[in-house]
């Protein structure tokens, strides 16, 4: 079961990735969090995060978590964005034979998990070649 | 009218499956679908790739063409047959995705594969009554054909949104036009899963009746002939019907390639004419004048007359072409992976 109410509270990181941006200086979270760990302050502006990065390290998963054992085999990735924050997040639209850590990567709105034939949709972020 | 596009964009899957690969499996004769429905091959969604992820992509595209401020946009019409819920809108996830919420009308339209055109209508009607700034219609699809059918080697899926505005038009509307008729073609009852069709009725007294009298009545009101216009685009339920309904029109070949996606897209229901419209307003310069007639059964068409203005040079490079996405890249599929891919494998859950 999803818990739907929190799926909903998340829809601003998941539907626009809107990322926390320390205005004193200028380190980026993602998810946001309330206080920065670099210089200890608690302004931020919401920024929006860069939507193209580079494959920084990867897993390749062949026995899924309930709700993804239709998708197997997939990978599962960190990527480093352009504005430099890294991501953690499935990488789709590839042969995972082939993919490389290096790949330009860029990001897409899909369907991250479902709650079975009646309940919820989640959509998120996935990240497919760039090409 | 005051109103016309300010902003398209196209989302195509990057999933195929070839005419061959589906005949093998029913014992059909590819050669013979591919002669006669003019199709080569189809693009299929991922099991993670819906109305609604299409839309967003697409959306996405638009906006930036169009370099608005999504807040701005007023409304939101999502025309489609496979809305993912029954009872929940696709359209207010798509506004939240862009960052359209929360002041904004929503609503998800149904006419088979009109659907469309008729968010692109009621959007850009709303509009030119300065009701809103902007408005954004979409039309989308990720159809299914029963296995077996022949509908199978045709229902694909993709999507095209359209932002209309008044200011910084990319194309303006000359006229609109819509023919309607109660014709029982093709349907879908509730609680089935593949829609049902009429077999050849489909053809002359449902498409050819309806798009024909749809593109005539809106030359005939706007005083132009087939030679007024650079390009054309009519609804893609195969490759063959839009190249028979161009000639029977008389309209050339090169009026109608450009948007003519069918052979290597399928038919992408609500997105087939407005993604046809998406790949000609890509190449087309300013001055051109673009015919535009959809089609869903039930049945009816839409007409649009479009002129591409000198802005529309400065836009076309501004997000992926839909012929690009069409042709770059396709990963092919089998028929045992299509079928997995589109739930038609009967398992246990997992
Ligand atoms: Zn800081």
């Amino acid at each position: 079961m999803i818990g739907s109410s929190r799926y909903w509270r998340e829809v601003p990181q998941r539907y626009r990735y809107e990322a926390a941006k320390c205005t004193k200086c200028g380190k980026i979270f993602f998810p946001p969090r309330l206080v920065c760990n670099g210089c200890r302050s608690r302004e931020f502006e919401t920024v929006t995060l860069a939507q193209e990065g580079v494959l920084e390290t990867f897993t390749v998963i062949r026995v899924a978590p309930t709700g993804f054992g239709d998708e197997t085999p997939y990978a599962v990735g960190i990527i480093k964005l352009d504005d430099g924050v890294r991501i953690t997040s499935q990488v789709v639209d590839c042969d995972v034979e082939k993919l490389n850590i290096g790949d330009r990567l860029r990001l897409e709105f899909r369907k991250v998990q479902e709650d079975g034939e009646s309940g919820v949709i989640c959509y998120g972020y996935k990240f497919v070649p760039a090409n | 009218m005051d109103s016309g596009i300010i902003g398209y964009g196209a989302y195509v899957p990057r999933h195929r499956i070839k005419v061959e690969q589906i005949a093998r499996v029913w014992g059909a004769d590819a050669p013979s679908y591919k002669r006669g429905l003019m199709l080569r091959e189809k693009s299929v969604p991922t099991p993670d790739q819906d109305t609604i992820t299409m839309s967003v992509e697409a959306s996405r595209h638009a906006i930036r063409r169009a370099g608005i401020d999504a807040q701005k946009i007023g409304a939101i019409y999502i025309g489609s047959e496979s809305h993912p819920y029954a009872v929940k809108p696709s359209g207010t996830t798509v506004a939240e995705a862009i960052g359209a919420t929360p002041d904004i009308h929503c609503a998800d339209f149904e006419f088979a594969c009109k659907a469309g055109s008729e968010g692109m209508f009621v959007a850009m009607s709303l509009v030119e009554a300065n009701q809103m700034e902007y408005a954004l219609g979409i039309g989308a699809d990720t159809s299914q054909g029963a296995p077996g059918d022949a509908l199978e080697y045709s229902a694909s899926a993709g999507a095209a949104a359209f932002v209309f505005g008044k200011e910084k038009r990319i194309a303006e509307c000359e006229h609109t036009y819509s023919f309607m008729t109660d014709t029982p073609d093709f349907w879908r009852r509730e609680y089935q899963f593949y829609p049902r069709h009429a077999g050849r009725f489909t053809g002359e007294p449902a498409y050819f009746k309806h798009v024909l009298s749809c593109a005539k009545k809106i030359m005939e009101r706007s005083g132009t002939t087939a030679k007024d216009f650079r390009w054309a685009v009519f609804h893609q339920p195969n490759g063959k019907f839009p190249m028979r309904a161009a000639k029977k029109l008389g309209f050339e070949k090169e009026q109608v390639e450009q948007g003519w996606l069918s052979p290597t897209l399928g038919n992408t229901y609500s997105g087939s004419s407005p993604m046809g419209l998406s790949a000609i307003l890509d190449v087309a310069s300013p001055g051109d004048r673009i015919l535009m007639v959809s089609y869903g059964s039930g049945a009816g068409s839409d007409g649009f007359i479009w002129k591409a203005t000198d802005r529309i040079k400065e836009v076309q490079g501004l997000a992926p072409q839909t012929r690009e996405q069409l042709e770059n890249d396709p990963i092919y599929i089998d028929y045992g992976t299509y079928a997995k891919f589109r739930g038609k494998i009967r398992k246990l859950a997992n």
